[in-house]
């Protein structure tokens, strides 16, 4: 169903793209394992993250990507395996790791009764900072992303993309080395979606390391310059979105005829890969790209064939799933 | 640089923190003031005239009951604020912010050391309402300056033992709903001791137990500081020694479960 030489290329993924060959890298982990009594939730899985990279932990639901953002930010431990963090051992001193990191969790992680200023001048205590210094930051941050008017206001009356925002600004006021962002867009509408691509790209070119998780193919895209696959707790793909994109062969174009009598000659032109005659659809394999669009509606109207309605469909999670696993996403416990 | 170092300073930090949160939880705060105040008024107004009759002394009725009783029901204070700890913690630990602590380099416990002085100062300001309104409807405790200071240091000794316990039971709670479950015998307690009718009264195996419980010494030390006719010996070992003991129990179990909490 795939490639192995590939896949064998791809993983396990040797030093590319290090933007900072000199010092070590910001994330590295070997053999990495985590079980919950019977249940295995990691089971060894390597990472490099260069410094000043963007790093996406690419998986659904249950493949292990919390858990391991749990135990690269100190909060829980690991049953085997080592992990460093800009050169630091995570399990051997964690104290100096957590003052390297920042972590905004899946469930954003304010103070509900504390207003957006509090929560961020909360922070900058924690941190030990100058009282002034606390004020400038969080002053800093509200105006960078867009919270002066809510700095007053508590948590609960934000939206999901102000609180995921705050989230972020609370992570910052320590000038961290390295931000784990779990899932940093779930749950938000598809301009806060964006707002928030924004942010990480602006911390990427300030020179921090991001590590990201996401269900969501078109972010790690968008964002990573590395995108490891995670499913079952192992790592089964790891490379640039470019070369992940050529393991899937997802991508097609939905085609709903008007006409019955044209599905057939419609699917010989255009040598559709999938046929439906009693729904009049097929989809024809290619990109999204509009050379290949012009070349597809160029032969529909040389054949004078009637469409109702034309879908691109670029490759997602479950493209890369099918791809990489030969099954759609499924949730771990039906997978074996 | 260690966190060790900087306990008092996180610590500080989130007492800053929780004293907020007590003016934006300002309905909860309030309930724990007036909780051991209806108490009170419910044990003098309601049960004091018979309840002072059987004290045996010269004068009996309502007013010998309301000298009685202020030290127990000032116990019932400490207790109920506790009880708010308990809610507080559990809830604080439901927040996806405990996480966030968890991460960051400070002194961990300050979370919890944040709580307990948050909760001495609840517990303060209840006796103090409280205090204020037994004196209000004719309550004359004897005490002189000495005696109120160490009435003050009583309060928070046991404050501070009761509150480590229910840290305790609030970082092990399962949801809030447990929390506030869980430190209900702590209500229950004043009843089987000396807070509303002397042990004497009770049978046997009951009266041994009300003896040695724990608030009953609290209680006869408050009430001997606030009667100005001096403490017992054998009642202040045991009540620091129930305090030594309790804070002891509940800083070792909140500490070990607040930091093997996944």
């Amino acid at each position: 169903m795939f490639d192995l030489g590939l896949l064998f290329a791809l993983y396990p993924h040797t030093n590319r793209g290090t933007m900072n060959a000199s010092g070590p890298p910001a994330i590295e982990a070997r053999g990495l394992s985590k079980a919950y009594g019977e249940n295995t939730v990691l089971d060894g899985i390597d990472i490099t993250v260069p410094s000043g990279s963007v790093y996406a932990l690419l998986g659904p639901n249950g493949a292990g990507k919390t858990t391991t953002v749990k135990i690269l930010s100190t909060l829980i431990g690991a049953d085997r395996g080592e992990a460093r963090i800009g050169g630091c051992d995570v399990f051997g001193d964690a104290d100096l790791v957590r003052t390297k990191i920042g972590v905004t969790g899946q469930f954003a992680a304010v103070d509900r009764l504390l207003t957006g200023r509090e929560n961020l001048h909360l922070m900058g205590r924690l941190h030990h900072l100058p009282r002034t210094e606390t004020a400038r930051r969080a002053q800093d941050l509200l105006e960078r992303f867009d919270l002066v008017d809510a700095a007053k206001r508590v948590p609960e009356t934000y939206s999901g993309g102000m609180r995921r925002r705050l989230d972020i600004a609370m992570s910052l006021m320590g000038d961290p080395e390295v931000i784990f962002l779990d899932e940093p867009t779930t749950g938000l509408d598809p301009r806060s979606r964006r707002t928030m691509w924004t942010i990480i790209r602006e911390l990427v070119s300030e020179g921090v390391t991001i590590f990201l998780t996401t269900q969501y193919l078109e972010e790690a895209d968008e964002l990573a310059d590395l995108i490891a696959v995670l499913d079952g707790g192992r790592i089964i793909a790891e490379g640039t979105s470019e070369e992940l994109k050529r393991l899937v062969p997802g991508g097609h174009v939905s085609l709903r005829l008007s006409r019955a009598d044209q599905v057939e000659t419609a699917a010989r032109v255009l040598r559709a890969g999938s046929v439906d005659a009693d729904q009049l659809t097929l989809q024809v394999p290619g990109d999204a790209s509009v050379d290949s669009l012009r070349g597809l509606i160029d032969t529909l109207d040389r054949n004078a064939i009637a469409v109702d309605e034309l879908t691109v469909h670029t490759p997602d999670l479950d493209d890369v799933f099918l791809a990489l696993t030969g099954r759609p996403e499924t949730p771990k416990e039906n997978a074996r | 640089m260690s966190t060790a170092s900087y306990v008092l300073t996180d610590s500080m930090t989130m007492l800053r923190r929780q004293i907020k949160h007590m003016g934006r939880y300002a309905s909860l705060t309030l309930m724990l003031i007036g909780m051991p105040v209806v108490f009170l008024l419910l044990f003098v107004y309601v049960f004091g005239g018979t309840l002072g009759d059987g004290l045996g002394g010269v004068t009996g009725g309502r007013e010998a009951y309301l000298a009685y009783v202020v030290p127990g029901v000032l116990m019932m204070a400490v207790a109920a604020s506790a009880q708010g700890t308990s809610i507080k913690v559990a809830m604080d630990m439901t927040e996806g912010i405990i996480d966030r602590f968890k991460t960051m380099s400070i002194a961990r416990v300050s979370v919890l050391t944040g709580h307990v002085l948050a909760s001495l100062i609840q517990i303060v300001l209840a006796i103090a309402v409280t205090l204020g309104v037994a004196v209000a409807i004719g309550y004359r405790p004897e005490a002189n300056p000495a005696e109120w200071l160490g009435l003050l240091g009583v309060v928070v000794m046991i404050g501070f033992a009761i509150t480590w316990l229910v840290v305790a039971a609030g970082v092990t709670a399962k949801s809030p709903e447990t929390a506030s479950n869980t430190p209900m015998p702590l209500l229950l307690l004043p009843f089987l001791g000396s807070a509303f009718v002397p042990t004497e009264s009770m049978p046997g195996a009951m009266r041994w137990f009300a003896e040695y419980q724990p608030f009953t010494p609290w209680i006869e030390v408050g009430r001997g500081l606030l009667d100005g006719t001096g403490v017992d010996g054998l009642d202040l070992t045991l009540a620091v020694s129930w305090a030594v003991a309790l804070a002891a129990l509940g800083y070792t179990v909140a500490r070990l479960k607040f930091n093997r909490a996944e």
